[in-house]
């Protein structure tokens, strides 16, 4: 009986060319915007370390004066070097990793290579196995070369092969700012969405090519990127930053359960009041602290724009979506001719009623199949935008499964008011009438 | 023009007539808001940076090797830039306008006052805001005299002084930030501070200067300019405009010259220096654009097709007015009333919705209100699209001959 329908569905269809190209691209129209956008959406909002996200925590706690001091306010979202290496030495969680983003000179070694600046990240010994980053050759440093100030560097995929093309580069040096560093490590292709671990730096930017232990980058007086947030008589400049009222680390822990977290919590606050006993905090006890996914939402990293896209595109599906409604069922009451004869030769309502809907859905079909190449498109724009986001718009399994529900679902909501108000038809009238 | 007929006939096809005013609506409230989001985008695009923009340039370089004395450094790159016909200024300076990266600090009017009254940004670097070809207009900008040098401020306030010769005493600040402070006061001779500690006298101000990065619009124009010399190894060079490709050219040969140990970071017109800031605008104002063509485009259809339903389904009841002696034009006419009902129906429904929507884009979106110019744009608009999406159908219901009443179908 299917197939007797679909032969039916592809007659009508093709009696009137126009108007079902008309129906057919205002479905794929609206699809593709939506799927255009839900993609960017989905993978602007998604989990930058899926499995290993609910069990890593950034803690907040409140180091500023009583200048502009207000009750249950949010804390500083970085902390100062003194209280990050606290709580970096105080090893509370499974693992614990201190760091702020800077930029090295690097000088290539080979004739014929200009030096240039590259993205850097100065952290400590944890960052590697905390964020679980893959490692094409050779390991991260440890805490005794942290504690030595040891001059070594992990590099990216992407500046080994630049430098070392390819090769194993692991013993080689690096010379960095006039000072040579060993290569004691390189990164596989690792790119996290969000750039959750620091949002200064872009919420969708690169990983850093340059992984430098922080005392060593300090050490060195490595230019930091970021942003610092002072008070009182705090100052910016690169040689006091260590001692100076400001913000400009972020500080990450590992905590493996639900426990250790409000353990984390209380520990965090006890070294609130003991700070504040000692003079160094003015501000009562104000701590946060959120996993991975909490602190995307805290710092609403998804843009706005893209929300606000979604919605336009919903909207436009809508307006689509009506105007095939109106244009089926003007399509299906004019031939309310042909389904009284339908009637009355025996075909129950029902029936009448399937047959319309499997006209609808091969529209919906096409519409979907339409829809899904202009979402390529769409993305494929998307991707050209100048947003740092832009390159990370493809579309994966789920979103496609997505987009054919999508299609299908409209196409038969669509069909169904037009096709239930054609088969209400009483047969006999339409045969007078005739 | 009768109507009522046309409401009787319309009462026979409630749901098609209901579907055309809905999605009539729909496009209208969709489409004056993407109209209206459009303009605030445009009007961003065209924020005033209060500066010469065809007449600037921006140069960041950074050192490869450990830091030398820079002051040294800048002074010897400010002498050879300015020995470049048709160099007229230049500036060391640490931010520039549109720049993006800023330092900014919270102000306060009384230094016992618990929080800022407003955030602004700091401008530093000898003779900035002249070389920048910002508009004074009232008091001065800062002398030669009145500068200190950074490192020097930062010692000094670190340490706890507060009248030391180390740090600034004025400052010179933008009419915007002005009225936010002292409303409807003179500002020139009033002390502004620094948190609570830094006390600057306003001597200056100026017409609109901006920030280099912008978080919110109303405060895009909060902007100082202070006494402090920076050694940060950018320059802001002012030239002719079409002089400016052969300035940017010759002064980065010279710098390199001077010291070849350094990376150009930045080389760039203001032109560009605005292209950048705002392609996050303009890519979305395109976008917008294409969505509301696009909505009104099937909307058209939408209509041109239910209109030749309408028209083919009602042949017979033409042919028997035609016949009856209703000339062309009638039927022309009424199929043109028909449109400009449900159409104003929808419209006024539209108004609703689009009020509804900009409530929504108020609360999430901080958006301001919709304009009520809009309403009547909008309604125009529409009534327009729907009297030329149906004319088409018009005319061929319009050409179908009396001698159709005769013939069954």
């Amino acid at each position: 009986m299917f197939s007797y329908y679909l032969d039916l569905a592809l007659r009508s269809l093709k009696r009137n060319k126009v108007l079902t190209a008309l129906m057919v691209i205002a479905i794929a129209l609206g699809i593709g915007a939506c799927m255009t956008t839900f993609t960017v959406l989905h993978v602007l909002s998604g989990d930058p370390l899926p499995g290993k996200s609910a069990r890593l925590f950034y803690p907040q706690i409140d180091p500023e004066d009583m200048d502009g001091y207000e009750p249950n306010k949010e804390p500083a979202r970085q902390v100062t070097w003194i209280d990050g290496m606290n709580l970096l030495k105080a090893k509370r969680g499974e693992r614990q990793a201190l760091m702020t983003g800077g930029a090295v000179p690097v000088q290539p070694a080979q004739s014929g290579m200009d030096p240039f600046f590259s993205d850097a990240r100065f952290t400590t010994a944890d960052f590697f196995p905390m964020f679980e980053t893959p490692f094409l050759f050779g390991r991260g440093w440890s805490e005794a070369e942290d504690n030595g100030k040891a001059r070594v560097a992990v590099i990216t995929r992407s500046l080994n092969d630049k430098l070392y093309g390819g090769n194993d580069s692991t013993g080689k040096i690096l010379r960095m700012k006039d000072t040579a560093f060993r290569v004691i490590g390189v990164l596989d292709t690792w790119r996290p969405n969000p750039h959750f671990y620091d949002l200064n730096m872009g919420n969708y930017s690169a990983t850093e090519d340059v992984f430098v232990p922080l005392t060593t980058a300090r050490d060195l007086r490595f230019e930091r990127n970021g942003s610092m947030n002072c008070w009182g008589r705090g100052g910016g400049d690169n040689e006091h930053i260590e001692t100076a009222t400001c913000v400009w680390l972020q500080f990450w822990v590992q905590l493996e359960s639900a426990d250790k977290a409000a353990d984390y919590r209380t520990f965090l606050d006890n070294y609130s009041k003991e700070q504040k006993a000692l003079g160094r905090f003015q501000r009562p006890s104000n701590v946060r602290l959120s996993n991975v996914m909490e602190w995307m939402d805290v710092n609403k990293v998804v843009p706005s724009d893209v929300r606000l896209q979604s919605w336009l595109a919903l909207g436009f599906l809508l307006v689509c979506l009506v105007n095939t409604v109106g244009l089926m069922l003007a399509k299906f009451l004019r031939r309310a001719g042909e389904l009284g004869v339908r009637r009355a030769l025996g075909a129950s309502k029902r029936e009448v009623f399937v047959q319309l809907l499997v006209e609808a859905g091969v529209i919906g079909l096409a519409g979907g199949v339409g829809g899904l190449v202009l979402a390529f498109l769409g993305l494929w724009l998307v991707r050209l935008q100048p947003a740092d986001y832009a390159s990370l718009a493809h579309l994966d399994i789920s979103m496609l499964l997505v987009t054919f529900m999508l299609a299908l679902i409209s196409s038969l909501l669509a069909g169904l008011l037009p096709a239930w108000r054609a088969c209400q038809i009483t047969p006999a009238l339409q045969l007078k009438s005739q | 023009m009768d109507i009522l007929p046309i409401l009787s006939t319309l009462r026979r096809h409630k749901i098609t007539a209901l579907l055309v005013i809905l999605e009539i609506a729909l496009t209208c409230a969709i489409v004056c808001n993407a109209v209206f989001l459009i303009s605030q985008r445009i009007d961003r695009i065209h924020m005033p940076s209060g500066i010469a923009e065809h007449e600037l340039l921006h140069i960041e370089l950074a050192n490869i090797g450990a830091k030398a004395d820079e002051k040294a450094r800048t002074a010897a790159d400010m002498a050879a830039i300015r020995q470049i016909p048709g160099v007229t200024a230049v500036a060391a300076v640490e931010q520039v306008p549109f720049g993006n990266s800023s330092n900014n600090s919270g102000i306060k009017i009384d230094p016992k006052q618990n929080k800022s009254t407003l955030n602004a940004t700091n401008y530093f670097g000898e003779n900035v805001a002249e070389t920048l070809g910002v508009q004074l207009v009232a008091g001065r900008f800062l002398q030669s005299d009145e500068y200190v040098d950074l490192e020097d401020a930062i010692k000094a306030f670190a340490a706890g002084e507060s009248n030391s010769k180390a740090l600034p005493h004025s400052v010179v600040i933008t009419q915007a930030m002005a009225e936010r402070l002292w409303p409807g006061q003179q500002a020139l001779g009033k002390q502004l501070y620094m948190g609570s500690e830094l006390p600057l006298t306003v001597v200056g101000l100026m017409k609109t200067l901006v920030r280099p990065s912008i978080w919110d619009d109303s405060a895009a124009q909060y902007s100082m300019v202070i006494p402090i010399r920076v050694n940060s190894g950018q320059y802001v060079i002012r030239t002719a405009p079409q002089d400016r490709d052969r300035v940017l050219k010759t002064a980065l040969e010279k710098l390199k010259l001077i010291n070849p140990n350094r990376v150009v970071l930045k080389k760039r017109t203001w032109d560009e220096v605005r292209e950048k800031f705002f392609q996050n605008d303009r890519a979305m104002t395109g976008l917008l654009v294409g969505v509301c063509i696009a909505l009104l485009v099937v909307t058209a259809l939408g209509i041109v097709g239910l209109g030749s339903f309408w028209v083919a389904q009602r042949r017979r009841q033409i042919g028997v007015r035609r016949a009856l002696g209703a000339t062309r034009r009638h039927i022309l006419h009424y199929f043109q009333t028909e449109n400009f009902l449900l159409a104003t129906i929808g419209i006024a429904i539209g108004m609703v919705l689009a009020y509804g929507i900009n409530l929504f884009l108020m609360t999430h979106y901080e958006l301001p209100r919709l304009p009520a110019i809009y309403f009547p744009v909008g309604a125009v608009l529409l009534w327009l699209i729907g009297q030329a999406a149906v004319l088409g159908p018009a005319m061929r219901a319009a050409a179908v001959p009396p001698v159709v009443a005769t013939r069954s179908v």
